[in-house]
């Protein structure tokens, strides 16, 4: 009995290493690193004050943030075919996350960017420089130290939401714990493995949090 | 050089500035006096085009701009050809001393890095900064920054430079060293208009003094007539009571 439950989790825990790290991990990046660049744009147009786009951005925030992950990826995934608009379960999954991604840290940017001591974006205005490019030379390199974070821990969080995309078919790291689980009758065993495994992820993670930190000298005065 | 005239600035329905006109010839030191609300940073802001005036016009040699409807070529003209110096340094926090300073000659200007660095030195030497070119901002004290600020305006060789109180957010034994930088400049022929309430300066560098209160120029003429011979009450009181103010810290 003890045998069994110990050669079930040594064989499963490959079965589900792998879709974490061929599924899992490049969703994670994936949808964060677009997330990040909807995220940029929303915060700039913002901050920009550009009418019109201004109102948009508030609005698309208003509706992600307002509305469960789940429900945004089954819209996606099941609603949207009913618009004619047929998506796969990967690319679908991609957009909700990056979309979810994109809302919230935008808040984080728009924040990191008010945070970065004013005046300078005007004295770069003096010096003949544009928005676009006081913004990209001067005030985002001080904006992300701010923001940096904020914006990792909204990595942590997204590497374990993407579990929530098993409901859409995507093979990941959860849907292929729970195929285990109906298949050997040991969910108990089989969910702590998982579970295990997103710790490990996450912990690897902070880590790298550290480091970027140092790298960034965020400890320093 | 620079004529602004009928300038009128409104925040809201306060109007701050109601028209003001000013005149800049090549080689003036002009300073701007007046008590606090006056409009004098409003004044400079709305030149540069950091705010938008809602009526008047800005005549910059050859460019003639109503400033309501400035483009965006013209404003960034005007930019390029003028310099400013903030109250509070706005010094860029990422950026070196000589970074700072280069900045605006390699973006804007598009000067190759090795020229830029050349111009930034000359301006730091200038300034007295020669051994602080690697420093950040933070490593510096009030009166080094506001040099570093003052390197960066002359660097782009500006027709003229406007400077906002450059001197009242440094601590009184930081002045004298800001205010020695800016009366170089001014013996070298450099164009500045000067918000200040550092009188001394006024006295020996300026050769035209305006007084503002209350969004108008109340009077303006040589030093010599602003300070010993104001025609207007306003100005006079506003006189009596700097110089109140310089004898109690005193
Ligand atoms: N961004 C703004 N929004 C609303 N009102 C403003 C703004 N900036 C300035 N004001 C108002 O405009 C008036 C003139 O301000 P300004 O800063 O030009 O005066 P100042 O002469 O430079 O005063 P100080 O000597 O205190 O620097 C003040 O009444 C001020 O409250
Ligand atoms: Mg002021």
């Amino acid at each position: 009995m003890e045998d069994r439950l110990v050669t079930l989790l040594l064989q499963s825990f490959a079965q589900i290493l792998v879709p974490g790290l061929l599924v899992t991990i490049p969703l994670t990046v994936v949808s964060f690193i677009l997330g990040i660049l909807v995220a940029l744009g929303t915060a700039l147009v913002q901050i920009a004050e550009l009418r019109g786009l201004k109102q948009l951005a508030r609005f698309y925030v208003w509706i992600v943030r307002g509305t469960p992950l789940l429900v945004q990826l089954y819209i996606i995934f099941y609603g949207l075919p009913n618009l004619g608009i047929k998506l796969d379960a990967i690319p679908a999954a991609i957009i909700a996350f990056s979309l979810n991604v994109g809302a919230y840290t935008s808040e984080t940017l728009r924040a990191a960017i008010l945070a970065v001591p004013g005046g300078q974006l005007e004295a770069g205005y003096c010096v003949g420089m544009s928005f676009s490019q006081t913004m990209r030379r001067i005030i985002l390199p001080q904006a992300f130290k701010i923001a940096f974070p904020p914006l990792f821990n909204s990595f942590i969080s997204l590497t374990k939401d993407t579990s929530l995309a098993a409901n859409i078919t995507v093979l990941e790291m959860f849907m292929a714990t729970q195929r285990i689980a109906a298949r050997t009758y040991e969910p108990f065993a089989l969910y702590c493995e998982v579970g295990f495994i997103y710790l490990l992820f996450c912990t690897v993670l902070t880590r790298l949090q550290s480091y970027g930190e140092r790298r960034l000298s965020l400890n320093k005065a | 050089m620079l004529r602004v005239e009928n300038l009128h600035k409104f925040f809201g329905a306060n109007e701050v500035l109601k028209g003001v006109s000013l005149e800049v010839d090549k080689g003036d030191v002009v300073v701007i006096l007046g008590p606090s609300g006056s409009g004098k940073t409003t004044l400079l802001r709305s030149i540069n085009f950091l705010e938008t005036a809602e009526q008047g016009t800005l005549q910059f040699d050859d460019l003639h701009i109503h400033f309501p409807e400035a483009e965006k070529k013209q404003i960034r003209e005007v930019r390029m050809r003028t310099g400013f110096v903030f109250q509070n340094y706005n010094l860029f926090l990422n950026k070196t001393a000589l970074a700072n300073v280069t900045e605006g000659l390699i973006t804007a200007r598009k000067l190759p890095r090795a020229e830029a660095e050349q111009i930034g030195r000359a301006a730091l030497q200038k300034v007295g900064l020669g051994d602080r070119m690697e420093y950040y901002p933070q490593q510096l004290s009030g009166g080094q920054q506001q040099r570093v600020g003052i390197a960066r305006a002359i660097a782009t060789n500006p027709e003229v430079i406007f400077f906002d109180e450059p001197t009242s957010a440094l601590d009184p034994e930081l002045i004298g060293e800001v205010l020695a930088v800016m009366k170089k400049l001014a013996r070298e022929g450099t164009t500045m208009v000067v918000v200040t309430h550092e009188m001394s300066f006024a006295q020996s560098v300026a050769n035209k003094v305006i007084f503002m209160a209350g969004g108008v120029v109340v009077e303006e003429g040589t030093p010599r007539q602003i300070f010993t011979a104001a025609r207007e009450e306003r100005t006079k009181q506003f006189l009596r009571r700097i110089n109140r103010e310089v004898e109690y810290i005193i």
